[in-house]
């Protein structure tokens, strides 16, 4: 066996030779004599099959794709502010982004997650981390918009989330960096002494409101806790972490965590550990945390929560077990009977898949085990596995399914898909990816029913793919058609920052539940202005509010008269109730702010404190009709 | 009515493509919309003051009685339109502006699309009221 050293200068030498060469040929593919354009073409006035949420990994939003056509239809603004409609900025959406840490305006977004019911999708909500800054999104999808943010504590690094239960019941959090537990300053080499652990969070989704809140925290070893999947059917109990640096190495990670021959896969039994919870085998632990909530039309309120129940391995036998599994894996991925639990070993050779009704038969049977890591049992490696995909491709990562008995796999190194056969581990088909791709998703992939049909690759380079802007280039996502026997690549797409991970969801799921609208009848909105009638200024000592109305083409009040330092604030009602009709409202030269796009029956706040004298005009920014351009009046602030 | 108001939106999310089917004449034209016939009683004061209401939420942004602002001055539009045809310019306005002759001229002198403000058939009805009431001044 090579040193993992030595395998890593192998693995980058492949990795040149295998790029240069599809580097330079660009990517004239088998595409091209293909009917492939015919089959992404979707007609003017005609609608998409399946909407397709990228995560935006560094931009920290959510994009929406209809698939095949690969159109852009919106970006979801999650944990960044979005100047382009004021979320963050105005009075309704800055406590959004409260933490324990202040403001935190930006974040890292890697994994997209829907919710099920009974273990399909049910077009309801999507979920969102924030690597950073741990946090959790619920994006409601009637409206398109993120509706609560949830920081969970006690963790650095939110990767391994937030992965849904096949119910969502809960969904999963992991520590990626371990820590000191609670936080510390301590010598950064206590790390390779034991000194740093991660958690698993459970994150208790209330299933008629989407509510979240902090279940359960389990403390476990400090080694860096990577992805999640959670089980099916009959693996329903159980969710699986992958697990890195299992070396507990504090310093050049590349070599220092790569020693061991194999790293682990946590299965994790959250039913169980939801019973030691409730037989109170938990304890009160610490923990600052802030839930940011929005509900439909109101300012968002901003909570600041303090203390979790924490759970020791060793204090609820049953709940967790360590399977080996080679070679510091990534990926860790349930198909869609729940048997086979799929690891993708970044450095590995083969994609180990291991049997769930094998762990459940020898997971505590003494013989079956080879040592224990604070008080969780770890089992051998041949005990649960159910086989290996030999040479499958370099560097295999992630793995969806497609409902009818095959497993795609992305592979970094060589930037492939692999497509391959459960149950007899032979590789059927090898599909080339532009470049370094990361993520798959199949349309229902990580559900108990794949709609199958569709498959994107989520790439982290596209050297010669587009036209060259600059040292950065675009980041693309690469839509296959999985129908038939043979997959086809049918086409490729740049996206809004990294498209880390998606969920596909059938258009027909979600398109008709979507609002048009918020009833002006039912604004709840504190500063509402229903009717022109009711638009006036009511001055507060040094604060003035402005219950302003915009409707087809104008703004009441319009003229509007301020002293220097006086602070004011905008509430615009958007009168209309005609779908999609929003307008917008923004103030030549205001700092701080931005533009703000209110919705048809919505209020939204905007704050500024008038500066030095003058005439500040202010206008709508949406075109909203023939005279959008006289949508526009002043503010006079005098000494 | 849910029918009516149902097509109805089916029209503005389809964008209506235009047809050439102008009435013969204009005057005394029921307009296109899901009010097809409408019976005036003696004037009922409560339903005009819940069309008082409506208006002031939803209309009185754009229309005054007395002059002209977004959209035409309202005085008199009783005399002007038939009951029907008012009510179907509050129930669909896109299709109306789009398709019935006045409503196309009304758009081409005032160049604001009139909005449909979520307007139930029975608030339209007590609208109609209102107006009938703001005439008979």
């Amino acid at each position: 066996m090579l040193k993992k050293s030595n395998l890593i200068l192998v693995t980058l030498g492949i990795t040149l030779f295998t790029f240069l060469p599809n580097c330079k040929k660009g990517a004239a593919t088998a595409t091209l004599a293909s009917d492939a354009a015919s089959r992404v073409y979707v007609a003017p006035g005609e609608k998409d099959e399946v909407y397709a949420f990228l995560s935006g990994g560094f931009s920290g939003q959510m994009s929406v794709y209809g698939i095949p056509s690969a159109r852009l239809f919106k970006i979801i603004p999650v944990f960044s502010v979005f100047p382009e409609n004021g979320y963050g900025f105005d009075e309704e959406t800055k406590d959004m982004l409260k933490t324990t840490h202040g403001y935190v305006p930006w974040d890292d977004s890697h994994h997209v997650e829907a919710s099920m019911t009974d273990g399909k999708q049910d077009g309801r909500w999507m979920f969102l981390n924030a690597n950073n800054t741990p946090r959790l999104a619920r994006i409601d999808l009637k409206s398109f918009e993120t509706k609560e943010i949830l920081e969970i504590p006690n963790t650095s690094g939110n990767h391994a989330s937030p992965f849904a239960t096949e119910n969502t019941e809960y969904l999963m959090a992991a520590t990626r960096f371990s820590v000191p537990v609670p936080q510390a300053s301590v010598p950064i080499d206590s790390f390779s002494k034991g000194g740093f652990k991660g958690t698993v969070t459970m994150v208790k989704v209330d299933k008629n409101t989407g509510r979240l809140s902090v279940e359960l925290q389990v403390l476990v070893p400090g080694f860096n806790y990577d992805l999640s999947h959670c089980g099916k059917k009959k693996s329903h109990d159980w969710c699986f972490f992958s697990s890195y640096n299992s070396e507990q190495a504090h310093k050049m990670l590349e070599v220092g965590a790569s020693k061991k021959d194999k790293d682990f896969i946590l299965a994790f039994n959250w039913v169980r550990a939801k019973e030691c919870k409730d037989q109170g085998k938990a304890y009160n632990f610490g923990g600052d945390y802030v839930n940011n909530f929005k509900e439909e039309n109101k300012p968002a309120v901003s909570t600041r929560l303090s203390g979790v129940k924490m759970l020791n391995p060793k204090d609820c036998p049953g709940m967790m077990y360590y399977m080996p599994t080679p070679k510091s894996p990534h990926g860790t991925d349930v198909d869609s009977t729940g048997e086979y639990i799929v690891g993708g070993g970044k450095l590995a050779s083969v994609i180990p898949v291991h049997s769930f009704s094998k762990m459940m038969e020898v997971k505590d049977k003494k013989e079956h085990h080879s040592t224990e890591i604070e008080g969780i049992p770890v089992l051998k490696y041949e005990s649960t596995l159910a086989g290996e995909v030999k040479k499958p491709c370099l560097g295999p990562l992630h793995t969806e399914f497609d409902g009818q008995g095959y497993a795609y796999t992305s592979c970094f190194v060589s930037s492939e898909v692999v497509k391959w056969k459960l149950g007899t581990w032979e590789v059927v088909q090898h599909l080339p990816a532009y470049y370094s791709v990361g993520h798959l998703s199949i349309v229902g992939g990580s559900s108990t029913e794949p709609y199958g049909k569709y498959l994107i690759a989520m790439n982290k380079i596209t050297k010669d793919r587009y036209l060259p802007v600059g040292m950065e280039l675009p980041q693309s996502a690469q839509l296959y058609d999985i129908s038939s026997g043979k997959a086809e690549l049918l086409s490729d797409f740049p996206t809004v920052g990294e498209p880390h991970y998606s969920q596909m969801i059938p258009a027909k799921l979600i398109m008709d539940k979507t609002a048009k609208l918020f009833p002006l009848e039912e604004n709840k909105h504190p500063y509402a202005t229903k009717s022109e009638n009711d638009a006036r200024i009511v001055k507060l000592g040094n604060t003035t509010h402005i219950y302003m109305t915009a409707i087809r083409s104008h703004f009441k009040p319009d003229i509007i008269e301020a002293r220097t330092g006086e602070t004011l604030y905008f509430h615009v009602t958007n009168l209309e109730q005609d779908y999609d009709i929003p307008h917008g409202f923004a103030i030549g030269g205001a700092p701080n702010m931005t533009n703000l796009l209110i919705m048809p029956g919505e209020t939204r706040t905007f704050k500024w404190v008038a500066p030095k004298p003058g005439i500040y005009p202010f206008y709508c920014t949406d075109f909203c009709s023939a005279l959008h351009q006289e949508m526009q009046q002043y503010i006079r602030v005098s000494p | 009515m849910m029918i009516g108001l149902l097509s109805f939106l089916t029209i503005i999310a389809c964008g209506g493509e235009k047809t050439e089917e102008s009435p013969a004449s204009n005057a005394g034209s029921k307009g296109i919309g899901p009010v097809k016939s409408v019976t005036l009683g003696t004037l009922d004061q409560a339903m005009a003051d819940r069309g008082k209401k409506q208006f002031e939420a939803k209309c009185a942004a754009c229309h005054k009685f007395e002059e002209k602002v977004v959209g035409p001055a309202l005085q008199d539009v009783t005399l002007r339109r038939t009951p029907e045809w008012i009510m179907n310019m509050i129930l669909n306005p896109i299709e109306m502006t789009q398709k019935d002759p006045i409503g196309q001229e009304l758009l081409g002198e005032h160049l604001t699309q009139m909005t449909f403000q979520n307007v139930k058939e029975e608030e339209a009805r007590e609208i109609l009221e209102y107006f009938r009431k703001m005439d008979l001044k």
